[in-house]
Formats: structure tokens, C-alpha cells, sequence
């Protein structure tokens, strides 16, 4: 905890500046209007984790949070695009508009009432805490990540973006996990990534199945049971 | 105190002389990027001499303020150059006539009497258009007053040159989230306000399709002169407003010296060029969105704008 009592102004700022650019990345994944776009900004908001990452460990160095933000830019920003690409390809790459609940406006707009909200709540919390330099930026950022990756999951109607989503909510417990507890143990964060990838992979799978079964992937219709008809 | 006063006379005259130049560079530089070679960059000041030596033809219907807007047009950016820094870091004489808001207030004065001017003619085309900056101003306005807000949780202050200095002392506050996402938002906002690429297309010529230009067809002679040549110094103002107080006080002159002052005028236009060839990028790589996707493309700005000023806010 003591571990970020003397960042440097310039090293705060640009901690901070990645925590706001986080958070206009996950409103991205929240009202974009197509996958491929939608997995962009899920790339990019993975990469300002990393660079938070790097931020808070390169002053005092640590290797754990380096390595940290390594896994991150692995796992996330190279090998799940190209797994998202081997298995569902035409889901992602072409390019296609999606649906969703809301209008683009209107989710805008409930989202930024959660971001409101989860700076609301947590500062108080942050407040009280022994060091609040980077648990400051670091906590309320992730919180919203937590939050606008749910209200993803909810707003969207394809398997891909919900997928992101789920996503999205991970990278936000993460982002908010540095800062509170940055000696975790280097095993934690690499289960976590091989259990991003496996989900991403079993995610695609699904997806396959469903499109197979009811020739698109819009799962929000999928809302009854229905026999099988046997042929 | 007469040199301020001078100095403030010399700042009106680059903003009159040098925004038609400006809007030269950008067609200039626009046309080059689609592989064409484009008009000359002087060609607005050619077509200002030309309007102006053209006889002016007023509808029979309309009213004094189709004849007043012209010149309410023309003075507005003059009025605002009066209370922004354009060469110098230090306040002017009139530097404390009025805040940022003020100087938003006499901008937004110019395109309501533009508005009214429009529907004024009875030209089919005019209303059409003017309605449909209506829309985009009123999407724009909560954007400008946020961002306002977020400058007087910065600095306390909303006089320009007051704000202009906070932003990089000390230095690193140049990186804050804040500041950075202000900007980003103060583009979008410039954007929609001066009808530019994702708004509307600037270079069409397609009455049904237009925003921003509809409301100078009616006009002829010197009022579409005038007109042109403030829309243009609109522009110029608002570039300044980003680049000097917005961006960075970087490049003013901050003596008294006449040498100082007239070698920012200079640095003043390469900074203009700079944030021309990224207006050039952006416009050229986006398509012009339709009509009701404006308002996605406005609370985008706005969601940019807001956690800028949460940011500012929940700071310790």
C-alpha cells in the first residue's frame, strides 16, 4: 500500500489521463454500433490497462506490476482478437449493425449516470484508505468499468459484444485491483488470463453452435424454450 | 495603457486579415488530400472583393433584420478577439469586459440572428437549414457549458486569460485527464458548431442537404460578403479560443515589446496550420453522418465532456 506514496505529478497525471481514456473506451463498447468497432475499443481499453499498470510500477519499479500489464497486452490485446478471429470471423469481421435495447443517446446517457454513481460511491471509501494517490484514480475507474461492462451485457443483443461485455467488467476489476492490492500473487493474474481466454474460446464455441442452430447470433431473441422438432 | 489598446486594434486586424487565408489553406489542403490541385489558398479574399463590388439584392418581404444580420455576423468574432488572447499571454484592455461565457453568448448572438435571418427571407431552403442548426445548437449547448464548468473547476476562473496559464503550471498539468479530454471535446464541439465534416459537408452544394450554409443563399453583394467573412472570422476565433486558452499559452508574446508581439503573429498562423492539417485528417477521414445520427455524434462529445469534468471534480 505504502508503494505509491511518491509518484511524481507527471506520473499521477498520466495514471489518471489512462483512467479517463479507460473509461471512454468502455462507453465505446458500450454504444458502438458494430462488433468490429466494439472489439477496438475493448482492444484499446485493455492497452490503458496495461499502460496503468506500467505507470504505477515503473516508480518505485516493480516487476510484478510490469508483468502484470505484459499478460494484459498478451492475452488481451494480441491473442484474444486472434482467437476471436479464428473461431467467429464473419461475427466479427464484417461489417454488420447490431442492435440493442436502447438508442445510442439514451444508453449514453444511463451509462454516464453509472460512472457518476461509481465515483460517488467509492470515493468516500478511497477517502479513508492510508494511500489515496493512486487508489484515487484507480478505484472510481474501475468501479465504472465494472458497471458499464454489466450494463453491456444487459443493453446488448448479440453473443460477440456480450462476450465484451464480460470483458469489459473483468478489465475493470482488474484496473481498480492494482492499485488496492498490487503484491498479488503473480499466479492469481495468470489464472486470470488463461480463464479470459477459455471463456473467449468457449464463448465461440457457443456462438458457432447458435448460429448453426438458428442462423444468427442474436441472442436476445433466444427468449422461450421450444421442442425439437423431430424430423 | 495605449499600447493595450493598439496591441487589441492589432489583434482585430490579423483575426479580419488572416481567417480568410486560414479558410484558403483549408479548401487548399483538402482538395490536395482527395488528389486534386484545388483553388488558390487567396481565393476567399478574391471573393470578397468580388461580393463586395456586386450590387446587394433584398427580398421585397423581409424584414430589418435581414438587413441588420450582416453586420451582426461581422462584429460578433470581433467583439469576442477583444477578450481572448490572440498574441499576447497578458491581459489587454478589454480583457475583462466578459468571461468565456460572455464570449460563447456573443458567438452563439450571431448564429441566432443568422437563424432568424433565414427564416426572414421566405426562402424555401432557409428555414429548412436554420432548423436544422437549431438542432445542432441546442445538442452543443449543455457540451459548451460543461466544458465551461470543467475550466472554472480547473482554474477557478472562466477569464481566459486566467485559465490559459493553468494549464501548464505546473508543466504536468498539461497531461491531466481533464484538460486532455477537453480538448477532445472542444474539437467535436468546433465541428458541429461551424458545420464541418461528420455534421455536414461544407463543400456540398446540395440545397436539401444542407445545415450551415442554407442560411447565407438568400444574400448577395456585400451582406453574403460580410456574412462569408464572419462565419470565416467565427472560425478563426474559435481556433484561437482552442489553441491559445484551451491547449496551451504557448508561442504569446509576454512582453511589452512591439518586436515580441509581431513575431507571435507568425507563430500564431503555424499553429493554425497545425490544427488546420488535423481538421484536414479528421474531415477526410469521415463521412458526413445522417441527420439523426448528429445527435450520437453530440452525446458522444458529451460523455467526453462530462467525465472530463468528473474528473476535475473528484480530484483529491
Amino acid at each position: 500500500m505504502q508503494a505509491f506514496q511518491n509518484m511524481t505529478p507527471l506520473l499521477a497525471n498520466l495514471n489518471a489521463l489512462a483512467g479517463s481514456l479507460f473509461i471512454i473506451a468502455t462507453f465505446g463498447i458500450v454504444a458502438t454500433r458494430q462488433v468490429r468497432a466494439c472489439l477496438k475499443f475493448f482492444i484499446l481499453q485493455s492497452a490503458l490497462l496495461a499502460a496503468s499498470a506500467f505507470l504505477l510500477g515503473s516508480n518505485p519499479l516493480s516487476m510484478h506490476l510490469i508483468a502484470v500489464g505484459i499478460i494484459n497486452l498478451v492475452a488481451k490485446v494480441w491473442f484474444l482478437p486472434w482467437l476471436l478471429r479464428r473461431q467467429v470471423e464473419e461475427e466479427v469481421y464484417t461489417r454488420r449493425e447490431i442492435t440493442q435495447v436502447f438508442s445510442i443517446p439514451a444508453s449514453l446517457i444511463i451509462a454516464l449516470l453509472l460512472t457518476v454513481a461509481a465515483y460517488f460511491f467509492s470515493l468516500p471509501w478511497v477517502k479513508t484508505a492510508a494511500d489515496a494517490g493512486a487508489l484515487s484514480i484507480n478505484v472510481p475507474v474501475g468501479l465504472a468499468g465494472l458497471l458499464l461492462g454489466g450494463f453491456t451485457l444487459s443493453t446488448r443483443r448479440e453473443a460477440v459484444p456480450q462476450l465484451l461485455g464480460i470483458l469489459a467488467m473483468e478489465n475493470g476489476a482488474f484496473f481498480a485491483g492494482i492499485a488496492i492490492a498490487p503484491d498479488l500473487p503473480m499466479i492469481a493474474e495468470l489464472a486470470l488470463a488463461f480463464d479470459i481466454l477459455l471463456l473467449t474460446f468457449v464463448v465461440g464455441v457457443l456462438t458457432r453452435a447458435v448460429h448453426e442452430r438458428i442462423g444468427s447470433t442474436a441472442v436476445g431473441k433466444l427468449t422461450n424454450l421450444r421442442e425439437e422438432v423431430q424430423q | 495603457m495605449s499600447k493595450h489598446i493598439l496591441f487589441n486594434a492589432l489583434q482585430l486586424l490579423v483575426v479580419m486579415g488572416f481567417s480568410p487565408l486560414a479558410m484558403g489553406v483549408l479548401n487548399r489542403l483538402k482538395e490536395i488530400v482527395q488528389s486534386k490541385q484545388g483553388p488558390s489558398i487567396f481565393q476567399p479574399y478574391r471573393d470578397l472583393y468580388k461580393l463586395f463590388s456586386k450590387d446587394e439584392v433584398v427580398a421585397e418581404e423581409s424584414s430589418w433584420i435581414f438587413r441588420v444580420t450582416p453586420y451582426i455576423v461581422f462584429v460578433a468574432p470581433l467583439f469576442v478577439t477583444l477578450l481572448i488572447p490572440v498574441l499576447t499571454s497578458y491581459p489587454l484592455f478589454w480583457a475583462f469586459m466578459a468571461d468565456m461565457v460572455g464570449a460563447g453568448f456573443v458567438l452563439a448572438l450571431g448564429g441566432f440572428f443568422a437563424s432568424l435571418a433565414a427564416v426572414d427571407s421566405a426562402n424555401p431552403y432557409g428555414p429548412m437549414g436554420a432548423s436544422r442548426t437549431r438542432m445542432v445548437g441546442f445538442l452543443a449547448e449543455p457540451i459548451f457549458l460543461i466544458v465551461f464548468f470543467t475550466v472554472s473547476f480547473v482554474a477557478d476562473s472562466t477569464i481566459p486569460f486566467i485559465v490559459q496559464q493553468q494549464w501548464v503550471t505546473p508543466q504536468s498539468n498539461f497531461f491531466k485527464p481533464s484538460h486532455i479530454l477537453l480538448l477532445v471535446a472542444f474539437v467535436m464541439l468546433i465541428l458541429a458548431e461551424k458545420g464541418r465534416l461528420p455534421i455536414d459537408n461544407p463543400a456540398g452544394h446540395f440545397e436539401l442537404a444542407m445545415i450551415e450554409e442554407s442560411k447565407e443563399l438568400e444574400y448577395s453583394g456585400q451582406g453574403a460578403a460580410l456574412m462569408k467573412w464572419g462565419g470565416w472570422m467565427k472560425f478563426f476565433v474559435l481556433m484561437i479560443i482552442f489553441l491559445n486558452v484551451l491547449l496551451a499559452p504557448w508561442g504569446l508574446a509576454s512582453t511589452m515589446n512591439w518586436g515580441a508581439v509581431l513575431w507571435a503573429i507568425p507563430l500564431l498562423l503555424i499553429k493554425i496550420l497545425l490544427f488546420i492539417v488535423l481538421l484536414v485528417f479528421i474531415e477526410s477521414s469521415l463521412a458526413k453522418l445522417r441527420l439523426f445520427r448528429i445527435s450520437e455524434f453530440m452525446s458522444a462529445a458529451f460523455v467526453i465532456a462530462v467525465v472530463a469534468m468528473l474528473t476535475s471534480i473528484f480530484k483529491q
